[in-house]
């Protein structure tokens, strides 16, 4: 029973293997090619629900080769696997799964690589999740980050998935080689790789300056990966040219990962050091609510579809980071269900956003106006991910964002629930008004920037479009992922038990103890103060608000151009993002630049804010 | 003198980082992202040189035999197998851009603004 630990990352891995290998024979067979892709990321996803269900009772540990530790020092390497690290790699497994299923129609003829590189970032995505080794980190995060850039320019032959795929891999690879070179730090200073292990030295000797440069230069990489704002900039170009089944998980999962990448390595191993001091967490949630300001304004004042989505992405990766660096139990559990719910019916918005492309040959949204009207099913589905994203009760995001809510309250944080009530009026308003546009031709088409309509324009050849009807393959993966995040709210066990899971996540003590001396912990002490836990009347009242008034946002965007009250030629949103736009140049130079920017401000504040300068 | 590794592995990634910032063409980025993963390498094996400890594993020789801590060296292996990876998938990128639009300047082949 063990083993299905090793063959969760196995059975994707051999499976691309093979693909590549039997590629010659299987290039005329795009059944049996899509059959076996299709068929493994749901055996993975159906193994990942397992291992998550076994686990809830208790995180378990898996070491490769038999290698467990002698007398409490880790030898060997392990998988440690918790109900939230085997969640984020099992919605990865199901999120593939309804992405592969989806291009079974989609891509005309495909290349066997695609299927191949699909499962290779499933398995990254996976052994990041689960491995227990820091440098094996480093590696899985790697694979992850190969495959996505190779999928970024499936279309070779143009210029925007080129450019974007460079800009991807460039400034990822950054992020990755500052992580390895804090890696080699802390390896320096503690001679293990075992986070674990790492976790009881830094614990037991006097918190050291290099530490904390470790620390910073490892989270460094994984902020890039997770486009936390001045990060995010690859994140854009990205989503908008690569393949629609493909930006499912980039905005799904991938970015998550990296949030979840700091959340493993501040628990596992600097939390306690660090003494969950508040200029962290501040520091962090200054970083959250930017983010997540910077994203929702772009998102509102775009207009190329995918991009648009993609600015959500950044725009919902901000509020994750502000749940996690709460540091409370709540604000992580809330985190994680606002993960899963987001991932959900953002895949569904983007195979929707495919299914447009596919029948339209456009995500140009000024000209689809009014032109999807007959995509029926399509506009129901899409509409509804749309109020999912708004955080509608009981869609999984209105559970999350209200842990969130919750716990930013009772830590004396108010506004930050204000100003993300804001974020997802306007991040939801934004779909929502792309679906009223769109597919019930509600109002004025938005008006038309030229140098957008030129990117939306080149999005044209990725599938052959203009088909009469949409396939079933197409239009149940979307249809069901929306149904999934409604389920995933509705279930009243869920949040007793992520939270159970979150309060073992945040005990590094409990962690080390699992991982060195073989123990199992169901229920680890409180290590916080006790917090509210359940869903008030009122965060059900904010998240009915918020749909709402997304609601109301759209159609003031729809109709504002009839409403006698406005001036004529006022653009809303766009005096707002017009100067910060200029930074978005496309160019990588500029991008790296603000990466070395801001970790140099990241460094500087942190310095300032952990005492480093002084007697540490 | 036990510095002197770690001041190297600085300039070596500052001036990658440079190099990357400044490049009007590709290929010359491209080779800049390998000088910051040069970096690591060297950070790798000064961690790796450690006066007055004993190597984990130790078989077949005299136990006073000088001897590096091996386990940097198996990090800076698979660094230098990821690098190549990367390498290679980022210079065919390049070759397409070159084929494809007959440009090597990262600013002239942005088309993605805003």
């Amino acid at each position: 029973m063990d083993q299905l630990f090793a063959l969760v990352v196995a059975v994707p891995l051999l499976a691309a293997a093979a693909i590549s290998a039997a590629g010659p024979l299987l290039s005329g067979r795009r059944q049996v090619l899509d059959a076996t892709a299709i068929g493994v990321a749901a055996a993975v996803a159906v193994m990942l629900a397992v291992i998550m269900v076994r686990t809830a009772g208790g995180d378990e540990v898996y070491w490769f080769g038999g290698f467990r530790p002698a007398r409490g020092i880790a030898i060997g390497i392990d998988f440690e696997a918790g109900p939230l690290s085997s969640g984020l790699a099992s919605l990865a497994a199901v999120l593939v799964t309804a992405a592969m299923t989806f291009s079974w129609r989609y891509f005309e003829g495909v290349a066997t690589y695609y299927h191949a590189l699909m499962l290779i970032f499933l398995a990254g995505i996976i052994g990041f999740c689960l491995t227990g080794d820091i440098f094996d980190l480093f590696v899985w995060f790697e694979l992850m980050g190969v495959a996505a850039y190779a999928l970024t320019a499936y279309r070779p032959e143009e210029r925007g998935p080129i450019q974007g795929a460079l800009n991807f891999a460039i400034t990822n690879s950054v992020g990755a080689y500052l992580s390895l070179s804090g890696i080699a730090l802390i390896y320096g200073r503690t001679g293990a790789l075992n986070m674990a292990q790492i976790g009881v030295f830094i614990d037991r000797h006097p918190l050291d300056r290099l530490v904390v440069v470790a620390f910073l230069l490892i989270i460094s990489g994984l902020l890039i990966k997770s486009a936390i704002v001045p990060f995010h900039f690859w994140l854009a170009d990205a989503h908008a040219v690569a393949p629609t089944p493909v930006c499912v998980l980039f905005s799904g999962v991938m970015v998550e990962l990296g949030l979840y990448g700091i959340a493993r390595v501040y628990w596992s191993m600097f939390g306690q050091a660090l003494g969950h001091r508040a200029a962290i967490s501040h520091l962090f949630l200054a970083l959250g609510v930017l983010t997540a300001v910077t994203g929702a304004l772009f998102c509102f004042r775009e207009r190329h579809i995918k991009r648009l989505l993609a600015f959500s992405t950044i725009s919902h990766a901000g509020m994750f980071l502000a749940g996690i660096a709460l540091l409370t139990p709540l604000g992580l559990a809330g985190a994680a269900v606002y993960v899963a719910g987001h991932g959900l019916v953002k895949a569904a918005l983007f195979l929707c956003t495919g299914i447009v492309l596919h029948r339209l040959g456009s995500v140009n949204e000024t000209w689809l106006h009014g032109r999807g009207r007959h995509l029926r099913v399509t506009g129901v589905v899409f509409t509804a991910a749309g109020l999912g994203l708004a955080d509608l009760p009981p869609f999984g995001t209105f559970l999350g964002k209200g842990y969130i809510d919750t716990s930013a309250g009772a830590h004396g944080l108010p506004w930050i629930i204000a100003v993300f009530l804001a974020c997802t009026i306007l991040a939801g308003g934004a779909v929502l008004r792309v679906a009223g546009g769109v597919f019930y031709g509600l109002g004025d088409a938005p008006s038309e920037d030229p140098e957008m309509a030129r990117a939306a324009a080149e999005e044209t050849s990725e599938t052959a479009s203009g088909k009469q009807r949409t396939p079933l393959t197409m239009i149940i993966p979307p249809a069901v992922l929306v149904l999934a995040a409604l389920v995933i709210g509705v279930i009243t066990r869920l949040g007793p038990v992520v939270q159970a899971a979150a309060i073992r996540f945040e005990d590094q003590a409990g962690y080390n103890a699992t991982v060195l001396a073989g123990a199992h912990i169901a229920h680890p002490v409180a290590i916080a103060a006790a917090e509210p836990t359940g869903i008030t009347a009122a965060d059900v009242l904010a998240g009915t608000g918020s749909a709402l008034g997304a609601v109301i946002l759209a159609l003031a965007a729809l109709y504002w151009r009839r409403l006698p009250v406005l001036r004529r030629g006022y653009e809303p949103g766009v005096g707002l993002t017009e100067p910060l736009r200029r930074f978005q140049s496309g160019v990588v130079n500029d991008y790296v630049t603000w990466i070395v920017l801001g970790l140099a401000c990241l460094g500087g504040i942190c310095a300032l804010a952990i005492g480093l300068l002084g007697s540490v | 003198m036990q510095f002197f590794p770690f001041i190297v592995v600085g300039w070596i990634l500052g001036i990658g980082l440079y190099g990357i910032v400044t490049s009007r063409h590709l290929i010359h980025q491209i080779v800049c992202l390998i000088v910051v993963q040069s970096s690591t390498y060297v950070l790798l094996l000064g961690v790796g040189y450690v006066t007055g400890a004993v190597a984990p594993y130790f078989y077949d020789v005299p136990v006073r035999t000088p001897a590096v801590d091996p386990v940097v060296q198996a990090l800076a292996l698979t660094d230098v197998v990821v690098e190549a990876a990367v390498t290679a998938l980022l210079l065919s990128f390049a070759i397409q851009a070159h084929k494809r639009f007959g440009t090597l300047d990262p600013q002239e082949l942005a088309s993605l603004k805003g």
